[in-house]
């Protein structure tokens, strides 16, 4: 399964700073860090990035990809900023991933981007008219993106459908919706449609200890329903992700499973 | 409507390995489809057949294989150059089973000794083997190594018990090295991942699942040779992607199908033959099962397996 580091994101303080100050020291750290942990992919994550998006995105994915031989996951709602850092993405380590689109019409100018410069796109199952209520509603918006990914032309082996993780404290009944969503996302073609979350959402706004309790445990039963991807923290969900890789057969059983 | 066949495609692709120098190496391995699928694929190397010879003359073998070689084999250095001009070999494999602690239990230095004339007599390239014996192994072949730096040849084979040695000696002689678990595939995997901690780059290394004869749990091998390329192939599992070796004649010319004499069974037919046909039929089938490398000793067997392989590929 892969792994998009969700580390490099502007909510973090130390993150923010670096950003900020154009201080490559941090952000090169943290990436390296992700990647040795099993990151396959890095989020850049730079917020609504309304002044100078495109240069901080630019500035970002330079920085990332001086250091570590991964593709990265544009994680902005600024079309600008998005297309600033596709132009300039290093696509020999891979092809990017726009995070993201979904069905509201005003994201839709992210798949535009996704097919002119054959990029990856994660959509979303929301439209304006808000949450979606259960795993029934998150595949029929899924249907409508797909078709909607079909018009631009992008390719649905390049759309991940993300079914919209929800903190567990407040809305613990999505939890499991969530599950079935995976399962049902896949169902919507023939190969099956390729799956990503937002992982640790699951667990936010709960006490820091339980914390990776809920996300490790969360993620399991995702992949058992059939999750390609997650953005997480690649140091957390790794041992995670390998193991249950293991016990599915996807990987073959060595005592070091866990360092390779 | 004209016949499609279906066709697979793979995530992952079996490493090429290059033995010997200038214009005498040899490559095996590189394709990104089972063995043989070459409408499927890269199919870029054929196997290669490696004539198996020893330090010291070949008592232990039934007296049909000690046949071909009977007037060369007192010597390492004639017997090579037999294979070479004779034969005309591709490869050789130079059994160091003299320096067995219950053979003739042989010195390291001995060992280097034949290493070094047996490749300043020949211009193929060359496999170099122990005794199996682990804890003699690290030692004999730390000195055969030496004695071949630099020539591109194989040594073998690092096992669980002696591979920290071994695997340095490969490294600091810029050698080939075969790793060898006992028919155990998650053993193989294992031991795969702890030469490359080591830092030895693993596109240098061979993987040794450990041969069986026909008769003898040839399906036990074939299985887990099988296995290994799908998990290379299938899961693009990187530690799975050496090619592999099957050392054969070994395994073959010990059990009793080759060994019982005309007199003792008259219904089974020819010894000879019996012999030689064990041995191809077995390394036939783990040539199905995804070898690239292959260790054998008759002549007629290694012959019918260049037919096999011709018609194959």
């Amino acid at each position: 399964m892969l792994i998009i580091g969700e580390k490099l994101s502007i909510i973090a303080r130390r993150v923010r700073e670096a950003m900020m100050k154009r201080d490559k020291g941090p952000i090169q750290e943290i990436a390296v860090s992700q990647w040795k942990a099993g990151a396959g992919m890095i989020d850049a994550n730079v917020g609504p990035a309304e002044d100078g998006g495109e240069e901080l995105m630019q500035w970002m994915v330079t920085t990332i990809q001086e250091v570590v031989p991964l593709p990265l996951c544009l994680d902005t709602t600024n079309y600008g900023a998005i297309e600033a850092g596709l132009k300039i993405h290093n696509n020999q380590w891979g092809r990017p991933l726009i995070n993201s689109t979904s069905n509201d019409p005003e994201r839709f100018a992210m798949l535009e981007l996704a097919a002119k410069y054959n990029s990856k796109v994660i959509g979303l199952t929301v439209g304006k008219g808000g949450l979606p209520a259960d795993a029934e509603e998150r595949a029929a918006i899924a249907a409508e993106i797909m078709a909607r990914a079909a018009e631009y032309g992008v390719p649905l082996e390049d759309l991940y459908l993300d079914p919209l993780v929800l903190q567990i404290a407040t809305s613990q009944d999505h939890a499991l919706k969530v599950i079935k969503a995976i399962k049902m996302f896949q169902e919507l073609n023939d190969p099956p449609m390729k799956t990503v979350v937002g992982l640790s959402n699951v667990s936010n706004g709960c006490p820091k200890h339980l914390r990776p309790i809920l996300n490790n445990f969360y993620l399991s039963l995702l992949m058992y329903e059939g999750l390609t991807a997650a953005i997480a923290d690649p140091h957390e969900a790794a041992p995670t992700a390998k193991t249950i890789d293991v016990i599915l057969g996807r990987t073959l059983y060595a005592h070091s499973y866990l360092e390779m | 409507m004209a016949f499609v066949p279906p066709k697979e495609t793979y995530s992952g692709k079996v490493y090429s390995v290059t033995i010997g120098t200038g214009s005498n190496e040899g490559t095996f391995g590189g394709e990104n489809v089972l063995p043989f699928h070459s409408f499927e694929g890269l199919t870029p190397n054929s196997p290669i057949i490696a004539y198996e010879i020893q330090d010291v003359p070949p008592n232990d073998w039934p007296g049909t294989v000690q046949k071909p070689y009977k007037d060369v084999s007192n010597d390492p250095v004639s017997w090579a150059k037999f294979c070479q001009e004779t034969l005309k070999a591709r490869a050789l494999a130079l059994r160091l089973i003299g320096t067995h602690p219950d053979r003739e239990n042989r010195s390291p230095e001995d060992a280097a000794k034949t290493v070094r004339d047996v490749l300043s007599a020949i211009d193929m390239p060359l496999i170099i083997l122990g005794s199996n014996h682990a804890e003699k192994d690290a030692s004999v072949l730390v000195a055969a190594a030496e004695a071949a730096k630099d020539k591109n040849c194989i040594i073998g084979k690092a096992q669980e018990a002696n591979y920290k040695t071994i695997v340095a000696a490969a490294m600091a002689n810029n050698l080939k090295l075969i790793a060898m678990s006992e028919l155990d595939i998650n053993l193989a995997k294992q031991l795969n991942i702890l030469i490359t901690q080591m830092g030895f780059d693993k596109k240098r290394l061979i993987t040794d699942p450990m041969c069986s004869a026909l008769g003898y749990g040839l399906e036990y091998t074939y299985s887990v040779m099988e296995r290994i390329r799908l998990a290379a192939l299938t899961q693009n599992d990187m530690t799975m992607q050496p090619p592999m070796i099957g050392d054969i004649g070994m395994y073959v010319w010990k059990v009793k199908e080759t060994q019982a004499g005309e007199t003792d069974v008259p219904q089974w037919g020819s010894a000879e033959e019996r012999g030689i046909i064990w041995e191809a039929v077995t390394a036939t089938a783990l040539l199905l099962a995804g070898v690239e490398l292959l260790i054998m000793r008759h002549p007629n067997a290694i012959n019918a397996l260049e037919k096999v392989i011709e018609e194959l590929v």
